[in-house]
C-alpha cells in the first residue's frame, strides 16, 4: 500500500498535465463530468470515445478555450484552472477543423503562427520550409491556404501546431476525415514526435489508432472517464483469451444456443446469420466443433482464429456497440 | 519581447490580407471624395466652403475606414475560427486586442487624410492648426476603432456587423455636428449627441479648421480618451464572457 502511494507521488512528480474532477456544462448539457487524469512527461496519451463524449471540450478546457465550471487543471506546475494563459506558451494545438487564415498562403500561415509564440523572422522562415518539405507542401507553399485540399489543409493545420516544437502537443481527431495514405503518413508523424520526446495528448475514435500509438489510454463516453490505464494494463484480460469466428451456411438459427449447451467452456455469440464468434479463456480445439456444427445440418464454410485487440477491452468497459464506433469511422471515411 | 514579436505580426497580418488589398484600398480613397463631393455640391457655395466641411468630412472618413474593417478582422475570423488561434496564444488578451486594432487605426488615420490631400490642392490650409488636428484624427480613429470592436464583439455574423454598425454611424453624421451645429438639431437630440464620442472629435476638428469649437479642447480630448478606455474595457470583457465559453 505504501508502495503504491510512493509509485503514485513519483508519478505525479513527472505529471505534466493533471486534472482534478473537471466539469463543463452547456445549458442542460454535461459535456465534461467531474474527470480526472493525468498525462505524464513525454507521454503519447490517448483519449478515446464517442461522438459527442467530451473530447474536444475537455482540450479546450486545458487550453484555454473554454472555462471549466468546476474541477482544476495543473499544466507543467502551472495553476491553469482560472489562468490558462500561464501555460500556454508549451503547448502547441491541433484542432479538429482546419482554422488557418484562408487569404494568406501556407508559407506565410505558418511564418504567422510561428511569430505568435515570438519566433524571430529567420527561425521561423526556416522551420516553416523545413515543415512544408516535409509534408510534402513545397510546391503549395505560395498558395492560398483556401485553395488547399482538405487533405492538405488537416497537414498545414499540423504543421502550424507544431512550428514552435511545442512540449506539450494536443490534437484533435488528427485522422478524421483524409485518406489512407496522409493518415499514415500523420501517424508516423505523431510516432516521430513522440520519440522526439514531445508530450502528446491524442483524441480519437478510431480504436486501432489508439491501440497503434499511444502508451496509455483514457475511455471517454458521455462526458465521463469510465478507465484510465497502460495499453499493456488494458490488454493483459483478454492476452490469455481466445478467440475465433466460424463462418457457416444453411445453419439453424438456434444453433448458437446448442453450441453453448454442448460446450460449456466455450463462449458464442452471433454476430450474423453466418457467422459466429467463439471466445474462451481455455484453448479452442476446432475438430470438434466443426463436427458437432456439420452433425446439426450446417455446412463450415471458413473457421478463422482472431486477435483479441482493444476493441473488445472496449466494449466490456464502456458497454459501447462495436457497430456503432464502426458507423462513425465509415461516415467520417476509412481508419488505418 | 516574444509578446511584441506576436503583436507586431498580428499588426502586419492583418494589413497584408485586409487593409493593402486593392478594394479596401480604392474604397478608402473613393469614400472620401464621394462625401468631399456631395457636400461641396449640395452647399453650392464655392471654395471657401471648403474649409468648413473639412473637419465632417475627416471624421466621416475616419469612422467608416475603420469600423467597416472590424467586421472582417474580428467577427469574420472568429466565425471562421482563425480567431482561436489568437485566444490560443501565449499573449495577454488586451495586448492581442490592441494589435487586431491597431491595424485599423492606423487605417483610418490613413483615411483622414485622403480630404486633407484633397482640400489641400484646392485651397489654401494654412490657418489650420495642425497641432491639434493631428492628435485629433489619431483620437478620432482610436475611438471610432474601438466603437468598431465593441460591435465586432457584439454579434456573430459579418452581415449583423455590418447592420448594427450602420445603426450607429448613419445617425452619427447628423447628430455629432459634423456638418451643421448641434445647436440646431431638436432640443431633445441633444444628450443624445453628447452620448456620442464622435460629437468631441469633430468638435476639436472644429475649432483646429475654423477656430469655432463649442467646448474647451482640452475637455474634448478628455472625453474621447474616457470613450476609448471605456470602449475597449467592455469590449475585453464581452470578449472574456462569450468568445472563452
Ligand atoms: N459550445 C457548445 N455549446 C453547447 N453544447 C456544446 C458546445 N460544445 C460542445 N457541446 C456539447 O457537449 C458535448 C460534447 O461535445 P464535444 O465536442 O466535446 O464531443 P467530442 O467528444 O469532441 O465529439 P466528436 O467526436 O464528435 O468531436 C456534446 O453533446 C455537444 O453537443
Ligand atoms: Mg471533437
Amino acid at each position: 500500500m505504501d508502495d503504491d502511494r510512493a509509485l503514485s507521488r513519483a508519478r505525479q512528480a513527472d505529471s505534466l498535465i493533471i486534472v482534478d474532477q473537471l466539469t463543463k456544462k452547456f445549458n442542460a448539457v454535461t459535456a465534461v463530468n467531474g474527470i480526472s487524469f493525468e498525462v505524464h512527461e513525454g507521454e503519447l496519451f490517448g483519449f478515446l470515445g464517442p461522438n459527442g463524449a467530451g473530447k474536444t471540450t475537455t482540450i479546450n478546457m486545458l487550453t484555454g478555450l473554454a472555462r471549466p465550471d468546476s474541477g482544476a487543471i495543473r499544466i507543467a506546475g502551472m495553476e491553469c484552472t482560472r489562468n490558462p494563459k500561464a501555460a500556454q506558451h508549451l503547448l502547441g494545438v491541433i484542432p479538429d477543423e482546419s482554422n488557418l487564415y484562408p487569404e494568406l498562403s501556407g508559407f506565410d500561415n505558418l511564418c504567422f503562427c510561428a511569430s505568435l509564440y515570438g519566433m524571430q523572422k529567420k527561425e521561423r522562415r526556416m522551420r516553416a520550409g523545413e515543415l512544408l518539405k516535409d509534408f510534402g507542401l513545397e510546391e503549395a507553399a505560395h498558395r492560398k491556404f483556401a485553395a488547399y485540399s482538405k487533405g492538405m489543409k488537416r497537414k498545414l493545420t499540423i504543421a502550424a501546431g507544431i512550428i514552435h516544437s511545442p512540449r506539450i502537443l494536443f490534437m484533435d481527431e488528427p485522422t478524421t476525415g483524409i485518406d489512407v495514405g496522409s493518415a499514415r503518413h500523420i501517424r508516423q508523424l505523431i510516432a516521430e514526435l513522440h520519440r522526439a520526446g514531445t508530450t502528446i495528448f491524442l483524441t480519437t475514435h478510431y480504436i486501432e489508432e489508439a491501440e497503434r500509438l499511444c502508451e496509455r489510454i483514457a475511455f471517454i463516453v458521455r462526458g465521463r472517464v469510465v478507465q484510465v490505464d497502460t495499453i499493456a494494463n488494458l490488454l493483459q484480460p483478454i492476452q490469455q483469451r481466445e478467440a475465433m469466428v466460424v463462418s457457416v451456411s444453411n445453419a439453424e438459427s438456434d444453433l448458437c444456443s446448442r453450441l453453448a449447451a454442448e460446450f460449456p467452456h466455450l463462449e458464442f455469440q452471433a454476430v450474423s446469420l453466418e457467422h459466429i464468434r467463439v471466445e474462451s479463456s481455455e484453448a479452442i480445439h476446432i475438430a470438434p466443433l466443426l463436427r458437432f456444427i456439420e452433425n446439426q445440418g450446417a455446412e463450415v464454410t471458413e473457421a478463422r482464429r482472431t486477435r483479441l485487440s482493444l476493441e473488445e477491452v472496449f466494449v466490456g468497459v464502456t458497454g459501447i456497440e462495436l457497430d456503432a464506433m464502426k458507423k462513425e469511422k465509415e461516415k467520417s471515411g476509412g481508419g488505418s | 519581447m516574444k509578446r511584441w514579436i506576436a503583436f507586431w505580426n498580428i499588426m502586419l497580418k492583418d494589413m497584408r490580407a485586409y487593409y493593402l488589398k486593392p478594394p479596401n484600398i480604392s474604397w478608402g480613397l473613393m469614400f472620401p471624395v464621394a462625401w468631399t463631393g456631395m457636400f461641396f455640391i449640395k452647399s453650392g457655395r464655392g471654395m471657401d466652403s471648403i474649409l468648413i466641411l473639412l473637419p465632417g468630412v475627416i471624421a466621416i472618413s475616419v469612422l467608416f475606414g475603420t469600423t467597416s474593417m472590424l467586421a472582417v478582422t474580428v467577427t469574420f475570423e472568429k466565425k471562421n475560427r482563425s480567431f482561436e488561434r489568437l485566444l490560443l496564444a501565449p499573449i495577454p488578451l488586451g495586448l492581442l486586442m490592441l494589435a487586431k486594432t491597431s491595424g485599423a487605426i492606423l487605417f483610418g488615420v490613413a483615411n483622414a487624410f485622403v480630404p486633407i490631400v484633397l482640400a489641400l490642392f484646392l485651397t489654401d490650409l494654412s490657418q489650420i492648426a495642425w497641432i491639434t488636428v493631428i492628435p485629433a484624427i489619431v483620437l478620432i480613429a482610436i475611438v471610432s476603432t474601438f466603437l468598431g470592436l465593441f460591435i465586432a464583439v457584439s454579434v456573430s455574423e459579418v452581415f449583423e456587423a455590418q447592420t448594427f454598425s450602420n445603426f450607429f454611424r448613419f445617425p452619427m453624421i447628423f447628430l455629432c455636428g459634423l456638418f451643421f451645429p448641434i445647436e440646431s438639431l431638436p432640443a431633445l437630440l441633444h444628450p443624445l449627441s453628447y452620448l456620442l464620442p464622435l460629437t468631441y472629435g469633430a468638435d476639436i476638428l472644429h475649432g483646429a479648421v475654423n477656430g469655432k469649437s463649442s467646448m474647451p479642447l482640452g475637455l474634448d480630448f478628455c472625453v474621447i480618451a474616457g470613450f476609448c478606455v471605456v470602449l475597449f474595457a467592455i469590449s475585453l470583457r464581452n470578449i472574456h464572457r462569450k468568445w472563452i465559453v
